[in-house]
């Protein structure tokens, strides 16, 4: 066994100081050591994608990542994404109004896919959420009503955004 | 419909509306709670020393230098922990069936790679596996058997001592007298050999566990994702020696099971025995290394079938032989015979076949030990007898479709050769519209027009029933010795006028809080918000079966719904007393009361019938005692309800790969009453993708030792976003005669017809080469070598 070392990592904007062993993985100490159980296992291989969280925005398999290197970073996970008091965000409740989940393993980890995919490419189309969606493995759904939830979710913040641009046109003519 | 507006059906009722998931909320916002996710003071974490042969005598274990290991606070091997074994059995006489005994932990003896040997516990999971590698067990290795042909080989080794030609079941069964002849005298006789691939269930979150003795309730209380709870409880009670009621079992939310949690584990058992003997919390979770090579798996059957048809592609006989390879052990409680008698008896399927013979075989191998697989057997049968129709039109040069069309069951109650009866369907009105949406769409056409110009497209269709709720009666008939089939449930309505619902049946996707849920507020009148259904405690939910074989809606769903009945009555009555008429004059508002039939102003809310139930007791009618709680119990009586799609698929082959590309998969499917649409289609897509998976790309391979080759993710093909394509449904609904809301199950019809439709779409696209694929995973290099020039 190896020696422990502190660090510090922001998970979520809250700052945790923690002594852990250097061998310890970023998605055993967000659901181990701070309890963010949201985040889930399953495969410790980097393949099934359920671990899926946010590092500086971009999605990254939890598992494959040791929590000792992402100090300073910024690490947001599924516990982020509701609203303060509690409401769904726009891209969970489109995965709810599309059954994009059944038993809801994987969820989490296709949510912030979605999420840090979107935030980069938010005017990509079907057949590119297809292709990124092809990252993480889902057993129930068979996958169309995920690609469905997130096309719907990219449509309607495009829509929404618009929407404000034109406002704001408006405004100033 | 858009998604985000849940419709309501005309009638207003909640069954049939697409209603938000119950279960969503908590899931989507990080809330939810599967078995890793609970965290016990004092909790420790075990995992398995496993063996590294397939089969051999154990001359040796040394735990010495795990119990040194930092951080290592016990190991235990099978004599140290003295637990009885699993064994599972059928009502059948040796040598039909034969009993063998599954220790919790290997004793002298190991059968396949990865069986547990020893457990070892520590402070935290990283500790843990320090310890395993400090295990050492010595083995006298013995020829381990890893196919089932080389099982059956005369004077091949035996994997257990107790059965003969590594035969632990084999019946034959209806057997029509002068089949043969038939056969003789047929005009076209057509024939199909096939092996199937084994395969992982594969839920995304693998098996796990988290137990304790808690002293004050005096129980080993197990959380443990189980479709079976009440199974997992009477095991353990019986392997530990303790009553079933210090024995709790609760279930979390769980990531999936088709069917790979329907069956008893023994890491399950080992666990909560440790936690037991330590008196601490303990907690298991399969890695997946483990989950893939040393979990339940399923699937790899063989068969050799003959079908005879007379001129005009009537079917005349069917003779087939089944060999199920179900590896070292019977699970329990459906035993090794799953497999083979679920095809045997069920094979005739959606045809009127008038001669029939089957003998059907479970072979014991070397390789992990198997349990149902979402569809068992039937994506198998349904596919060879698919395939026998598509040859058969071949040979008498007629239509796939208009051949299948002849032979369809168009009569309904229908009794089969095989002595089952099947209730109205609609087999071929689904299987008329599902190649009228394939020739709307153009696809017939497109093919045509692309033939010439070296693409390689195919049109492949499947048409079956899958028999949902099982009864008692239905599993008797198999001669289980442990019958499941009915299920109870327990209607409550509190002093807030709320309701809680037990089920003993187990969601672990399927949506129940939310479909039980729609079910209970139309009997009752209430919002579904008002609904909360309970399941998975053993303690709080009367003996249930759990979830498999498409039962839960079927059969707890009809328990939910006539225990609900029986507590309206009650608040019928209640309501009558205090409204001072006659019961016959009050119905259910539909808005959380009861009213006068003729005059709907008087009218006393559930809550206040509630405040009197239990708070002003003494105002209750003589004969209605306090408390507002109703159970009931429902078993299906007679043969158990038939769902039925058509399934057509449009393939494409890949010249230069030998990819098998889906360009057009469309299902036809009827469940009887949908209880909730969106519900219903996202299980025929799941399953269809489970389906796809079997025909196209998954496969557990196993090495000349019995090594499984199949230890991640890089190995077994879990296809993705981009191997599926997008599945169009239509809905028919014949409704169920005798369930309680109509409803037939709905879980595993995809998985069952999507390989037989695949697999003869690429045979149709294959058709100008005259070589003919009949095994599965259909492999790349398979369609390569067929698309070859001779």
């Amino acid at each position: 066994m190896s020696e422990k070392q502190l660090i510090e990592l922001i998970v979520n904007g809250e700052t945790h100081e923690l002594i852990i062993e250097p061998r310890r993985t970023l998605v055993d100490v967000l659901r181990h050591d701070l309890e963010l159980t949201g985040t889930h296992v399953g495969c410790e291989h980097g393949i099934c994608g359920a671990c899926t969280v946010l590092l500086d925005g971009a999605p990254v398999r939890a598992c494959l990542i040791f929590a000792a290197q992402v100090e300073g970073h910024d690490v947001r996970t599924v516990e982020s994404l509701a609203h303060a008091d509690g409401t769904l965000n726009d891209l969970q409740q489109a995965f709810s109004a599309h059954h994009g989940l059944q038993c809801g393993f994987c969820t989490p980890g296709f949510l912030m896919l979605a999420e840090g995919f979107l935030a980069e490419r938010p005017e990509a189309t079907k057949e590119e959420i297809r292709e990124v969606v092809a990252s993480n493995l889902c057993r129930c759904t068979g996958y169309q009503t995920i690609v469905e939830a997130i096309d719907d979710c990219a449509a309607r913040r495009r829509a929404d955004l618009q929407a404000r641009l034109d406002a704001h046109a408006a405004q100033s003519a | 419909m858009s998604p985000h507006e849940p419709t309501f059906t005309p009638g207003g009722t909640w069954v049939g509306a697409s209603v938000p998931r119950r279960e969503d909320p908590r899931l989507l916002a990080g809330r939810g709670r599967f078995v890793d996710d609970i965290h016990l003071p004092g909790m420790l974490h075990a995992q398995f020393v496993r063996s590294t042969v397939a089969h051999g005598v154990i001359t040796g274990i040394d735990l010495s230098a795990v119990r040194e290991v930092p951080g290592v606070v016990a190991a235990f091997t099978a004599a140290d922990l003295d637990l009885a074994d699993i064994t599972a059995v059928l009502d059948r006489p040796e040598p039909e069936f034969v009993p063998t005994d599954m220790p919790v932990l290997a004793r002298d003896r190991v059968r396949y790679v990865g069986e547990p040997i020893a457990i070892v516990i520590a402070r935290d999971p990283y500790g843990v596996e320090d310890g395993l590698e400090a295990a050492v067990v010595d083995y006298d290795v013995l020829p381990p058997i890893v196919t089932d042909t080389r099982a059956l080989e005369p004077g091949a080794p035996l994997v257990h001592d107790n059965a003969p030609a590594n035969t632990l079941l084999d019946v034959t069964m209806f057997a029509t007298e002068g089949i043969d002849d038939v056969f003789g005298q047929a005009p076209c006789v057509v024939r199909v050999r096939t092996k199937t691939g084994r395969q992982n269930a594969l839920p995304l979150e693998t098996r796990g566990v988290v137990a304790e003795w808690d002293d004050r309730d005096e129980q080993l209380r197990v959380q443990t994702c189980t479709q079976v709870p009440h199974q997992v409880r009477t095991v353990l009670a019986r392997c530990t020696g303790l009553d079933e009621r210090s024995v709790r079992v609760l279930v979390p939310d769980m990531g999936g099971g088709f069917g790979q949690k329907c069956v008893v584990g023994r890491e399950e058992i080992a666990t909560a025995a440790a936690a037991l003997r330590l008196r601490r919390p303990v907690k298991w979770i399969e890695d997946r290394k483990d989950a893939l090579t040393a979990a339940f798996l399923a699937r790899e059957q063989r068969y050799d079938v003959r079908a005879a048809f007379d001129a005009d592609g009537r079917i005349l006989a069917i003779d087939a032989d089944v060999v199920c390879d179900m590896g070292a052990y019977s699970c329990y409680p459906f035993t090794a015979g799953i497999e083979p008698l679920m095809a045997s008896a069920e094979m005739p399927g959606v045809y009127r076949l008038p001669a029939y013979r089957v003998r059907g075989r479970a072979v014991t191998t070397n390789k992990a030990p198997t349990a149902p697989y979402r569809g068992v057997s039937r994506p198998q049968y349904v596919m060879v007898v698919e395939r026998l129709f598509e040859k058969a039109a071949r040979a008498l040069d007629m239509d796939p479709v208009e051949i299948r069309r002849r032979n369809l069951i168009t009569v309904f109650p229908y009794t089969g050769i095989n002595n089952i009866t099947y209730d109205p369907g609609s087999y071929l009105e689904s299987l008329n519209l599902c190649e009228q949406v394939l020739h709307d769409e153009g696809w017939y056409e497109r093919k045509r027009e692309l033939a010439g110009r070296d693409r390689v497209l195919g049109i492949g269709y499947a048409c079956f029933s899958e028999r949902t709720g099982y009864g008692s009666g239905a599993f008797a008939q198999r001669r289980m010795s442990v019958v499941p089939g009915f299920d109870i449930s327990e209607v409550r309505m509190d002093t807030s006028g709320t309701l809680t619902v037990t089920t003993g049946t187990l969601s672990h996707g399927q949506s129940h809080e939310t479909t039980m849920a729609q079910i209970v507020a139309d009997r009752l009148g209430v919002d579904i918000a008002r609904v909360k259904i309970q399941q998975g405690d053993t303690d709080r939910v009367t003996y249930g079966w759990g979830s498999f074989a498409s039962r839960s809606i079927t059969i707890g769903g009809s328990a939910v719904a006539a225990a609900s009945v029986k507590l309206a009555d009650v608040l019928r009555e209640i309501a009558a007393h205090l409204l001072e008429t006659h019961v016959e004059n009050t119905e259910l508002d539909g808005a959380g009361g009861v009213r006068l039939r003729d005059d709907h102003a008087k009218r006393l809310s559930f809550e206040e019938l509630a405040d009197v139930a239990y708070l002003r007791a003494h105002l209750l009618p003589k004969d209605v005692g306090p408390g507002l709680c109703a159970t009931a119990s429902f078993d299906v009586a007679g043969d158990g309800t038939f769902s039925n799609a058509t399934h057509g698929v449009v393939v494409e082959l890949h010249p230069g790969t030998g990819q098998v590309e889906i360009l057009r998969y469309v299902c036809v499917e009827d469940c009887g009453v949908a209880i909730h649409p969106q519900v219903v289609e996202g299980q025929c897509r799941g399953g269809i993708a489970q389906g796809i998976a079997g025909v196209l790309f998954e496969q557990v391979g196993y090495d000349e030792n019995g090594e499984p080759s199949c230890a991640s993710f890089m190995d077994y093909k879990v296809p993705t976003a981009a191997e599926m394509p997008e599945i169009a449904i239509h809905h028919l609904e014949t409704p169920c005669a005798f369930t309680e809301s109509g409803a037939k199950g709905a879980g595993e019809g995809g998985t069952i017809g999507a390989p037989a439709a695949v697999l003869n779409a690429v045979n149709d696209a294959l058709r100008v080469t005259g070589v003919e694929l009949d095994d599965t995973p259909i492999t790349p290099e398979a369609v390569l070598r067929a698309l070859e020039p001779a």
